[in-house]
């Protein structure tokens, strides 16, 4: 059976410039879609991976990343919405480009869908009253 | 039928007014037609709750000891600079206003994560600002600097005065060229990727009253959830334009100068706001409420999204040069139902005024006036109508001579 997950993966100061991806697809036979990566000084290292493969060697990369000290958080929980800041306008519904916002048409509120999010940050900005959050 | 705003005080007293919102209104009258709604319905509640430019907030902050002049000097709140151009210690704070060092748009597109709409927010909302002000200097105003923090509980006057709010119509936006644009009508993407509005339609205070039949100079109003007054027609206020047979403008026309009292105001209503590569801005939450004085006034308070249109321009060109093209007109229901249909293109709409808080902000209007607690104003002058003869110019430029 094969498995496809999005997640999120923080690599402390020490790994930033060890070849952990290249592991994951030689000794594990993974595919990987990079959605971010990031290296900031004096901080760790983060890259967002769409992860597929079969369940046995998903299991056995995902165990291979922790043993070398990444930390794996899943991606569902990452972009979040303020709920106290969001007025649903609706402006964020035309810069999404996986469709995750959708409007009731009954009460016109604007509802987030955080498993169609691919945590790409388009809305971040477009937001006008700054709602949408990222969260590694 | 006819009614006078004296008599539907009356009944608002006795606690047996009827009121509604301009929402709820639509059915009411297809349900029970126009004769019989206007004898039952005294009041229709309107709402609107968007990103409003012309915003801004005047404050008297008092006299230090030593006092000192700001007027003539600089004033910084939380780094964003305030007019002084008044007398010793009243400020003006515009929702446009940046910090001097904030990059603006030359890191492209500009974030414009706080201004002016974001420090009204904040004092709104209750939170400590830093003041920091440099003045001359004079012989009975002799301090040059100031730096505390300040509270909106601790000031004198804190007046919202909007110079123009809640325009009657506003333009779709969208973008014919091949690159992303970043506008006050949000992110527009490159060859019609979408297609932006910004309007309570139905429900938005001067689609309900489209010849300034009910509201005036003095109307009482839900200001950003207090209590305020229309001050005066906003700028660039223009009714004679294109209206449809129902009397509802085709085009930008009418505009609002509201003016109230900032301590009654809560940040719920008053949102410090972001655009794009734009500026930053100030949402704000209007509520008007329209005495049904006649079968005319509520036929017109019975408008629907159906019935009012707006017309779609391309802002990568028309707007920037002031071109009167204008691409199509749609219907705010066309607008609402997620897509429209321009030069043959299917293109995704978004709205950038929240339909859901106008209909809270007219929903609590509703309440304040059912339960006896805000009485209805009759206007003091009217607000210029079609046979004003007002036109929007545009500048007449005239280049200054070596």
């Amino acid at each position: 059976m094969t498995v496809s997950k999005r997640i999120v993966l923080h690599f402390p100061k020490r790994l930033v410039d060890r070849p952990i991806v290249y592991r994951l697809i030689k000794d594990y036979d993974l595919e990987f879609n990079i959605l971010k990566a990031s290296v900031t000084p004096q901080e760790e290292g983060l890259m967002v991976l769409e992860l597929k493969g079969e369940r046995e060697d998903y299991d056995e990369g995902i165990r291979y990343l922790t043993t070398t000290g990444v930390r794996i958080q899943s991606l569902s929980q990452d972009v979040i919405r303020n709920e106290e800041r969001c007025t649903h306008c609706g402006a964020c519904i035309t810069i999404c480009p996986t469709g995750a916002f959708e409007v009731d048409p009954l009460t016109r509120l604007v509802k987030f869908d955080n498993e169609k999010c691919l945590a790409c940050g388009l809305c971040i900005l477009a937001c006008p009253p700054r709602a949408m959050e990222v969260h590694f | 039928m006819s009614k006078t705003i004296e008599e539907i005080n009356e009944k608002i007293r006795e606690g047996k007014a009827v009121v509604v919102t301009a929402e709820e209104i639509i059915g009411i009258v297809k349900q029970k037609g126009v004769n019989k709604a206007a004898q039952e319905v005294d009041v229709v509640t309107t709402g609107t709750f968007g990103p409003m430019c012309s915003s801004g907030a005047y404050l008297n902050i008092g006299h230090s000891k030593p006092r000192i002049k700001l007027g003539g000097g600089k004033v910084y709140l939380n780094d964003v600079p305030a007019y002084a151009g008044f007398a010793a210690v009243d400020i003006y704070i515009g929702a446009n206003a940046l910090p001097d060092d904030d990059p603006r748009n030359k890191v492209y597109p500009g974030e414009f994560n706080y201004g002016g709409g974001h420090v009204i927010e904040e004092l709104v909302a209750g939170k400590d600002i830093r003041l920091v002000a440099t003045a001359y200097g004079t012989d009975c105003y002799p301090r040059r600097r100031l730096e505390t923090w300040i509270n909106i509980r601790d000031l004198n006057e804190t007046v919202l005065f909007n110079i123009r709010n809640a325009c009657q119509n506003y333009n779709v936006a969208v973008n014919l060229s091949d690159r992303t644009i970043y506008t006050y009508m949000g992110v527009l993407k490159s060859d019609m990727g979408n297609a932006n509005y910004s309007t309570a339609g139905q429900l938005s205070p001067l689609f309900n009253d489209p010849y300034y039949k009910t509201i005036g100079i003095g109307t009482k109003i839900f200001l950003g959830g207090g209590i305020g007054f229309v001050a005066w027609h906003g700028t660039q206020h223009n009714p004679n334009v294109l209206r449809s047979d129902n009397g509802v403008p085709r085009r930008g026309a009418g505009t609002l100068s509201v003016i109230g009292d900032l301590k009654q105001m809560s940040p719920r209503w008053l949102i410090g706001t972001s655009m794009l590569g734009y500026g930053c801005t100030l949402t704000v939450g209007i509520g008007i409420p329209i005495p049904i004085l006649s079968e005319e006034i509520l036929q017109y308070t019975a408008v629907s999204d159906d019935g009012i249109f707006a017309p779609v321009i391309d802002y990568s060109d028309a707007y920037v040069q002031l071109k009167p093209d204008i691409l199509d007109e749609v219907s705010y229901a066309q607008l609402k139902s997620g897509k429209i249909v321009i030069q043959g293109k299917e293109v995704p709409t978004a709205s950038l005024s929240s339909y859901p808080r106008a209909v809270e902000i007219a929903t609590i209007l509703k309440e304040w006036i059912t339960s006896g607690k805000f009485l209805l104003t009759e206007s003091v002058a009217p607000l210029p109508g079609v046979e004003s003869g007002i036109t929007f110019k545009p500048l007449k430029e005239r280049p200054l001579e070596e």
